[in-house]
Order: C-alpha cells, then structure tokens, then sequence
C-alpha cells in the first residue's frame, strides 16, 4: 500500500498547458476521485501517475521516493481502464493472470490466484471465455480482476463506469466501494460524474482548466464550495445563481428583497447568490417573499423538481422533498434558507464564512 | 441488429444475376487457361471456341514438367517471392509499427519521400537500376531481385501495416505496460497476436506482386538457370510457333502456389480478431 505525492506538478504539450501546480498528499488507502468537466486534464493527471504520460515538471513520489521517470511496469501500480482493454486473444483466465505470467509466476500459483480472484468478483464460470463473449459488465469485472490480481501498491481507474448502462453502473459503483473496503488500497479514480465521486470518495479533488479548484471531503465540497464553479459542478440539480449587491448585515436580490446573511464575515464584496434547489422552501404568498410561476414541473416521487419562473430575478429551479400538488402555472412563494446561501465575489470566489460548517 | 427484410422476388433474382455475371466475368479466362492446358495441340485451333474440348489430355502438363526447365523456373519464383515476401513484411511491421505509435521528427518528411517513390512508373528507373544491380555485380542473380522487390513493396506495405496497427487500440499495449511488459514484450505478446491478419494481408499481397513481376526479372536476369517464372513462360514463345498448351499447363501449374498461400493465411484475413478488446 502506498502513500502518493503530487508536488507542484505540471504538463504541457509543447505551448499548450494542460495541468499545472497540482499539489495532492493522497494518504495510504485513501480513495481520492478526480472530477470534472471534459478536458480539464484529470484523465491526463492519472495517466502521469501510471507512468503512461511524461510529466513536464514537479515531483510524484510514492512512499516519499520520485518516481517521475520510473517506467510503468516497475510503478506496482494497477489501471482500470476506460475501455476495459482486454486482450482479445486471451481467455478470461488468462487476461487476469497476464501481469503473473509476465512476473514469471508458475502455471499453478497462478491458476490458484485467478481463482480466488474469480470468486470474488463472480467470475469462475466465466475463466474459458474470451472478451467478446463477455458482456459489458462482465467485461469490467475482468478488467478489475486484472488489477486486483497483482495486489498493486495503488489502483488507478479511469472513467470504469462510464460505458455501462445505468443499472449497471450503481451495481459496480457499489462494488468498487464494497472493494476498496475489503482491500483497504490506495485508489485514485477519474470520473465526470458527480454522483459517482459523492459516493465513493473519502476526498475529491475538483479540476477545471487545468487547475485544482477545490480538494475535501464530499461534503465539505457541497457545503463549502470554495468558488462558483465547484458549487455549480457538485450537487444535483444544479445550485442557482443570481446577481445580488451588498448590503448591511447580508445582500440586497436584484428584486429588492433583502437576505441576511450571519453566517458570513463580510458581504462588501458580494456579487452573486448560490442556493442549492432543495434549500428553497415553497410557501404562501405573505408579501415578505419571492413570488414564481411554475414552468415545469417534475414529479420524481420522492422529490418535486420545480422550474420556476422568479419574478424580477428569473428562473430557479427548486426542489421540494416530497410529492407536492403543484402544476405547471401555478403561482406561489418562495423562501431562501438563508444560513445555506453561498455568496461569491466578482472573481467567482466564495465569500469567508464567520463560523464553520456547525451554524 | 434484428430487422425484418422485406423479400422481393425480382430483386433477388437481379442480385444473383449480378453476381454470376461478374463471377462468369471474372473467372472465365481462368477456366480457358485450364481449358486450353488440356487440349491436345492438334486440337486447339480447330476445335475453336468449344467451351470443353473434345479430346482431354495431361500431355502438356507431363512436358511442361519433364521436358522444359518449368521447375528451375518454378523454384527461382518461389525463392525470390519468399525472400521478397519475407523480408518486406519484417521491414513494413517495424515501420509501420513506428508510424502508428511514435512521433518522431521528419515523420512526415519520410512519409512524403515514401509516397512520392510511388508515383514514378517503373519503366522510368529500369535503367538506373541496371546500372547499380549491374555495378554491384548481382545481375543474373536472385538476391538482386530479391533487392529490388523489397525495395519497391515496402512502401505501400508500411501504410498496409500501419493502418493495421492503427486499428488496435493504444489502452492494449498501455494495459500491458501497466500489467509490467516492456514495450517490446506489450509488441510481442499482445499487439503481434492481433497483428495477424494484417501480416497475412501483407504477406500475400507481397507474394502475388514479387510471384507475377515480369519487367525487372526480364531486365536484370538473362541466363537460363536464375529465370523466373514469369520470364521462363516466354521461352514457350518460339521465333516460328508459341507452344500454347504448355504454356497454359506452366500458368496453370503457376497458379498453384498462389492458391496454397492464401488457403494458408486467409485464416488470418478474417476480420474481427480484435473484438471484445474494448467497448463495442
């Protein structure tokens, strides 16, 4: 098991920066989810890891010693990757075993090995097969087994789920989280999907443009956000945003209406207002709230998705707990939960809040 | 994919009628080399344009084998298409292999030379060639052949194998590096296996084209005992008379070992060896 050091690493290609000051301690058996847009770079970051892209500048070090120029059959480190890259002319058995065979393993240890690997991921019927008898899953599982196999100082997955079907992905998604349990191993893992990175990271590392935006824990990035994009990216439906101006004591909604905010230092810089869709609360029209038209409604069951049209300030979207009775057109007021409202300055950034997460 | 296919009698009918058509068209000068090989000499030309002769015959056949030098000529094509064959493929695997994987400087400077090699016909360069094959002291030898077809398949073999190689996708010989090959070992065990239909394809194709060459065979051997095929069937030419039923029986014989090659490798021509590698 190992403990993995990013130190102000960076990448080009040629002109073009990719990557740049990324700094991670990633502890021994940490899960660390890589998250964001498309051509942020974090598939770029983890194949620097594996030894598959060189690194143009920075220290990576695992347990304390540089591996930049390590090549990545000597790394101990195993991939999962995206498109499963099975070798087609092995059986199943063989494609697990292949790092084994390499290392120069006997015939026996191996099968022993493949085995109980097979059992665990449910497997062992299928070790005669080839690839393109497997199904999707099937397919993933081996491509698991693979790494699992060598008993690796890391795991390393790129986007494992993304060629899944849904049912399928919550399936293996719960499996890796049931693996990194049983095996307690140091995984690193890129996804773009939030959901995905909520549920089984202990710490996710938000990247856009190159940059780190933000590293905590799942829930620290959802109460915390330190900026607009990190507060947009995570959580779903999207958190809304509107323009607001400063005022004493909290911000000023461009309708007029005033919001304290306690839980902030300083609102002199305050330019725009996140509140997450579930932290609006519909109420009666009192004349002291926001009023809206449904647009859209959506009934989930357990919840009630509410586009709604905000007079003077334009849509939201919000989310009440429940099935509700409201309909499309109808009219009705909306309360903001001041003590979960983000306010971002003019650069994006979330304002200091005066007290932490507890109030 | 299931989908019902509305049947069309006529249409049908059209579709097979297309195909034996093109099928009678194309096969129909094979039958009459066949056809010719086993007539007797005095029938050929009364019997005319009868499409089985009336008298069959192996004469012709049991001459061109016993009383001609067809099986010198025979081997020389079979060494020279090998020797060509061979070392092509190698050369064409590794450069293909450098093409699709690596960016190197002048990449595509030698990717322009090797296209532009091909586009001057060959009669242009026969004599520069001569005179180097002739300088080096290898005219009338096998091995110059062997030089020069080499020299002119491996080109269009390169792109051959490298649009191969192009079609196995890079997260194989990653996954292999990860799972602790080097990258010669991720080539050997892993990309090698899968690049056999290509290596087929090229090796065929390399075959038939040094196996049919007539024009530098022509030019850089004139002694008896190093003719090709190709040049030995011109011997059946004699000033006064052509010797067409065994030259029909020596193109039939030649046939023989283009049609044994390609039983032999069109297991590795089918396609779909790579599937179930990845997502599909």
């Amino acid at each position: 098991m190992a403990r993995i050091q990013l130190k102000n690493l960076a990448k080009s290609y040629g002109s073009v920066e990719v990557l740049r000051n990324i700094n991670l301690d990633i502890r021994d058996g940490e899960f660390v989810v890589l998250v964001g847009p498309s051509g942020c770079g974090k598939s770029t970051l983890l194949r620097m890891i594996a030894g598959l892209e060189p690194i143009t500048a920075g220290d990576f070090e695992i347990d304390d010693k540089r591996m930049n120029d390590v090549r990545p059959r000597d790394r101990d480190i195993a991939m999962v990757f995206q498109s499963y890259a099975l070798y087609p002319h092995m059986d199943v058995a063989r494609n697990m075993g292949f790092s084994m065979e390499i290392r120069g393993d006997s015939a026996e240890l191996r099968k022993s090995r493949v085995t109980e690997v097979g059992k665990t991921l449910g497997l062992n019927s299928l070790l005669q097969r080839l690839p393109k008898e497997l199904s999707g899953g099937q397919r993933q599982r081996v491509a698991m087994g693979r790494a699992i196999i060598r008993d690796p100082r890391a795991f390393l997955f790129d986007e494992p789920l993304s060629n899944l079907d849904a049912a399928l992905r919550v399936e293996m998604r719960l499996e890796i989280a049931r693996l990194h349990q049983k095996l307690s191993a140091t995984m690193i893992y890129v996804t773009h999907d939030q959901v995905e990175a909520l549920t089984l990271a202990d710490r996710i590392v938000v990247l856009d443009n190159g940059n780190v935006q933000q590293v905590g824990s799942p829930l620290d990035l959802y109460e915390q956000p330190a900026n607009k994009f990190v507060a947009q990216f995570i959580g779903s439906p999207t958190m809304n945003v509107v323009p607001v101006s400063p005022a004493k004591g909290g911000v000023t909604l461009a309708n007029g209406l005033f919001l304290s905010t306690p839980h902030l230092a300083d609102t002199s810089e305050a330019f725009e207002l996140g509140i997450r869709p579930e932290h609006i609360d519909v109420v009666a029209d009192d004349g002291q709230c926001l009023t809206a038209v449904a647009d859209v409604v959506e009934h989930l069951g357990s919840d009630t998705n509410i586009y709604a049209l905000v007079d003077g300030l334009g849509p939201m979207m919000v989310r009440v707990h429940g099935n509700i009775a409201t309909k499309s057109g109808d009219r009705f007021g909306l309360r903001l939960r001041a003590p979960n409202a983000h306010i971002f300055g003019s650069d994006g950034r979330a304002l200091a809040r005066a007290i932490s997460r507890a109030a | 994919m299931i989908f019902t296919q509305i049947q069309r009698p006529a249409m049908t009918l059209g579709k097979y009628a297309a195909i034996l058509f093109y099928l009678t068209f194309a096969l129909f000068p094979l039958y009459w080399l066949l056809k010719i090989a086993v007539t007797p000499d005095r029938l050929i030309y009364s019997d005319g344009t009868r499409v089985w002769p009336s008298e069959f015959t192996l004469s012709n056949f049991s001459a061109v084998l016993f009383q001609t030098d067809f099986l010198s000529y025979f081997s020389n094509s079979l060494v020279v298409s090998l020797g060509t064959a061979g070392l092509t493929t190698i050369f064409a695997a590794g450069a293909g292999y450098a093409f699709s994987r690596f960016n190197f400087g002048g990449k595509k400077i030698i990717i322009a030379v090797m296209l532009i090699t091909q586009m001057f016909p060959l009669l242009m360069i026969i004599a520069p060639i001569y005179k180097v094959v002739a300088s080096l002291g290898l005219l009338n030898s096998l091995t110059s052949l062997i030089i020069v077809y080499t020299a002119f398949n491996i080109p269009f073999a390169t792109f051959l194998m490298q649009s191969f190689f192009d079609g196995i996708p890079k997260d194989l010989e990653e996954a292999a590096m990860m799972d602790g090959c080097s990258r010669f070992q991720a080539l050997r065990k892993v990309i090698l296996p899968l690049t056999l239909p290509g290596l087929g394809a090229t090796l065929g194709f390399v075959f038939t084209a040094a196996w049919s060459e007539l024009l530098f065979a022509l030019m850089l051997i004139s002694k008896n005992d190093t003719m090709t095929f190709p040049v030995g069937l011109l011997t059946f030419v004699s000033k006064f008379s052509v010797d067409w039923g065994q030259m029909m029986a020596a193109g039939v014989l030649a046939l023989v070992p283009s049609c044994l090659f390609f039983i032999f490798i069109q297991r590795y021509l089918v396609q779909g060896l790579t599937s179930g590698a990845v997502k599909g």
